[in-house]
């Protein structure tokens, strides 16, 4: 038998140690095979490079490197200057991490990095919460979801915050590039990391990736969460070129309503429980219909 | 060739005919003129470098990070409160054995606020994993940059040069820049290991996460090469002594040449005690005054060492450490070897302790000598150390 070349090669070889049903691992593979060898990746501390980078081995095949939870921005502008002075002018840089580097920690070094127009593309693995320390929540945590650090009880109805608007953050930079996919449409994602890897300057990607550990969610629900977050329009999937809004994924006509999201996960279990949690239900609904109007989604 | 120049434009220049590939920097005072200064060799295309004004220290010092993890000769230099924020890159740099070279313009730490000169910013990093060189003079500014990388590149470990705020850094006094091309002598094009830095062609993994049954090599790894600093030096300053006609020691010594008693110190102090002792061992030798300040409990011990010495070995003398990290432990044992009475001046302190070279002069010379040891962290803040308060120090030593 004739032995074909390997056609499936992938640039993140195997032998991650990501939870079964994670959302991201699925959206880092995808992002990196899809931007191709001619990569470099910079990574923030977070289940993105601690389930890929378990010394001695790496899996990735491209180079990668990890310094600090907030810094990956500022480290891959000194990469750019160098790429500038060898003349490589080919290479995508990347930076990727959770949204807690990314909403939080990251913000004020990542806005530095937006502002220098720095050509690099940012990839946030929203998972709603610090997933790699035990699930505590993050600037990007929902309302009314349960956190090691906003736990539900008898007296409280967990996190009671807005999620940010990041992208808006990212909008207000003057950023060509916005956009937000989930892993439950992963075509679209790809499409969405083609397409900014064509554009020049910083560019960002904001994709929801189920963490069925901090979610509390089985993992064979966890594509279809992902994509009920984008059906109720609680999670507007969209794309900003050049500052216009350029394209949305539409809901379906008969939009679910978030209590199909809802039920598929335990953070959010406890809001069935007494008239406060219903009150967050009832401002989920409204959240998700605002957007529906916002962004044209119907 | 000397010229007239500050501190900060000695030290520009010297670093931008190393040639670096990237600068990067924050503006704090009093290293922002030397980045000024970089800022515009760059513009007025004297040199050739990529400069990026950072949005923050800790964005500066990420911001050579990757630069050098990418294979480039990269500078920055920050003060105080700016190398406090940049401390957790600091950690990192070492971590992943990046040659980075970095001016450190010594000033206070808040609170309180106070932009003035000591060394309390130097100690918050002396267990980082860094090469750090105290540079006595601007003269030794500028040939400490130029011997950093060399070092930093050979042992891929970074390095830090300190010179005082203000007193170094705003100082006009002779200088002598050598040239790109006197450089390029002794210090050669960088070119980064296969292997050890961000390719396309060659693609690795840095900064992996490293479980418990590795990471103690890793660290004793950087343990082991920056110990290894310590030769090194030695060896590179003979390099740098035929293509230049200077040299630096790691410990460095002035003074008697059987001193009865010693201040140990670094950076732009020592010259003051210089002068002090200059000025001490003109009085000490006539005669009348030596007896008299030898008549002590100590004084049997003293004769015995200063026998058959001739008057004039007697006085006092200076140690100015060059290299605090590695600490020269071996070099501290030879330069104060028999020496009973030993005071070390710092402009630091380490909190509930003591002083940080206090702290590391004694454990260099446990189990070796039995002198009495005295430490005086003073200075802080930009307060003037005297000759007068200099010449207390030594007279309490040799009473
Ligand atoms: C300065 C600093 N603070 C805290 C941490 C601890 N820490 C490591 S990963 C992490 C959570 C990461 O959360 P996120 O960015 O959302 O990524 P996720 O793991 O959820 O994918 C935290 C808090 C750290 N490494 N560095
Ligand atoms: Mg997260």
């Amino acid at each position: 038998m004739k032995i074909k070349k390997e056609k499936s090669y992938s640039l993140i070889a195997p032998g991650h140690t990501a939870c079964v049903g994670c959302g991201m691992i699925v959206a880092l593979t995808m992002a990196v095979n899809t931007l191709g060898d001619k990569t470099i990746v910079c990574g923030a501390t977070g289940c993105s490079e601690v389930t890929t980078t378990k010394y001695p081995a790496s899996v990735f095949r491209v180079p990668y490197i990890h310094s600090l939870f907030e810094n990956p921005a500022p480290v891959a502008t000194g990469v750019l200057a160098m790429l500038k002075r060898k003349k490589q002018d080919d290479v995508n840089v990347v930076v990727h991490g959770g949204d807690g580097f990314f909403f939080d920690i990251g913000l004020a070094l990542n806005s530095g990095a937006w502002t220098r127009g720095d050509n690099i593309l940012y990839i946030c693995y929203d998972n709603e919460a610090y997933m790699n320390t035990g699930a505590q929540s993050s600037g990007s945590t929902p309302i009314g979801s349960y956190t090691m650090t906003t736990p539900a009880t008898s007296f409280s109805t967990g996190n009671l915050l807005h999620k940010k608007d990041l992208p808006a953050i990212a909008l207000a930079h003057g950023l060509p590039y916005v956009a937000t996919a989930t892993v439950g449409d992963l075509s679209d994602f790809r499409e969405k990391v083609k397409k900014a890897a064509a554009i020049k300057g910083p560019r960002y990607i904001q994709v929801y990736s189920t963490c069925a550990p901090g979610w509390n969610v089985e993992a064979c629900n966890a594509i279809k969460v992902a994509k009920l977050a984008q059906e109720t329009g609680l999670y507007p999937v969209f794309e900003y070129v050049n500052g216009r809004l350029s394209s949305v994924m539409k809901v379906p006509n008969e939009t679910p309503r978030v209590e199909r999201f809802l039920e598929l996960q335990g953070r959010f279990r406890h809001l069935g429980n007494n008239e406060e949690g219903k009150k967050i239900i009832k401002r989920m609904q409204k959240q998700a219909d605002e957007n529906i109007e916002r962004f044209g989604l119907r | 060739m000397k010229k007239c120049i500050e501190g900060s434009e000695a030290v520009a220049s010297a670093v931008a005919n190393c040639q670096p590939d990237v600068v990067a920097s924050y503006p704090i005072t009093p290293q922002t003129h030397i980045v000024e200064y970089l800022a515009w060799l760059k513009n007025s295309h004297r040199a050739d470098f990529e400069f990026i004004q950072a949005d923050s220290e800790f964005a500066a010092a990420s911001i050579v990070q990757g630069a050098a993890a990418a294979g480039g000769r990269t500078y920055t230099a920050t003060s105080a409160q700016g190398l406090l924020l940049m401390m957790e890159v600091v950690y990192a740099t070492a971590g992943l054995r990046l040659p980075v070279v970095m001016t450190l313009a010594n000033r206070a730490v808040s609170a309180p606020i106070n932009i003035w000169n000591d060394q309390q910013d130097a100690m918050a990093m002396r267990d980082a994993g860094w090469m750090m060189l105290f540079a006595e003079d601007n003269q030794a500014a500028v040939d400490l940059h130029i011997i950093a990388y060399r070092m930093a590149e050979e042992l891929r470990v970074p390095a830090v040069v300190n010179m005082d705020g203000f007193i170094l850094t705003h100082t006009v006094e002779p200088v002598d820049v050598p040239s790109k091309n006197q450089i390029r002598q002794f210090l050669p094009r960088y070119k980064a290991a296969k292997n050890t830095i961000l390719d396309v062609n060659h693609p690795v993994t840095l900064g992996a996460f490293v479980t418990p049954e590795h990471y103690q090599e890793f660290r004793q790894e950087l343990q082991q090469d920056l110990l290894a600093a310590e030769g090194l030096f030695i060896k590179e300053n003979k390099k740098f002594k035929q293509v230049f006609g200077r040299e630096y020691k790691s410990v460095e010594y002035y003074g008697a040449k059987k001193p009865e008693a010693v201040i140990i110190s670094f950076g732009s102090v020592v010259g003051t005690i210089k002068d002090t002792v200059d000025e001490l061992n003109s009085t000490l030798r006539e005669p009348s005054a030596f007896t008299s300040v030898s008549a002590d409990k100590h004084g049997d011990k003293r004769e015995r060492i200063n026998q058959g010495d001739k008057q004039g070995d007697r006085g006092v003398g200076v140690v100015n450490v060059v290299m605090f990290r590695p600490f020269p432990k071996k070099e501290i044992g030879e330069v104060l070897n028999g020496c009973e009475k030993i005071a070390i001046i710092e402009k630091d302190i380490a909190f509930g302790s003591t002083g940080g070279l206090d702290l590391e002069v004694k454990a260099a010379l446990y189990g070796k000598s039995s002198a009495e040891i005295k430490s005086y962290s003073m200075g802080l803040g930009g307060r003037d150390i005297t000759k007068e308060e200099i010449r207390v120090i030594f007279e309490k030593m040799l009473k």
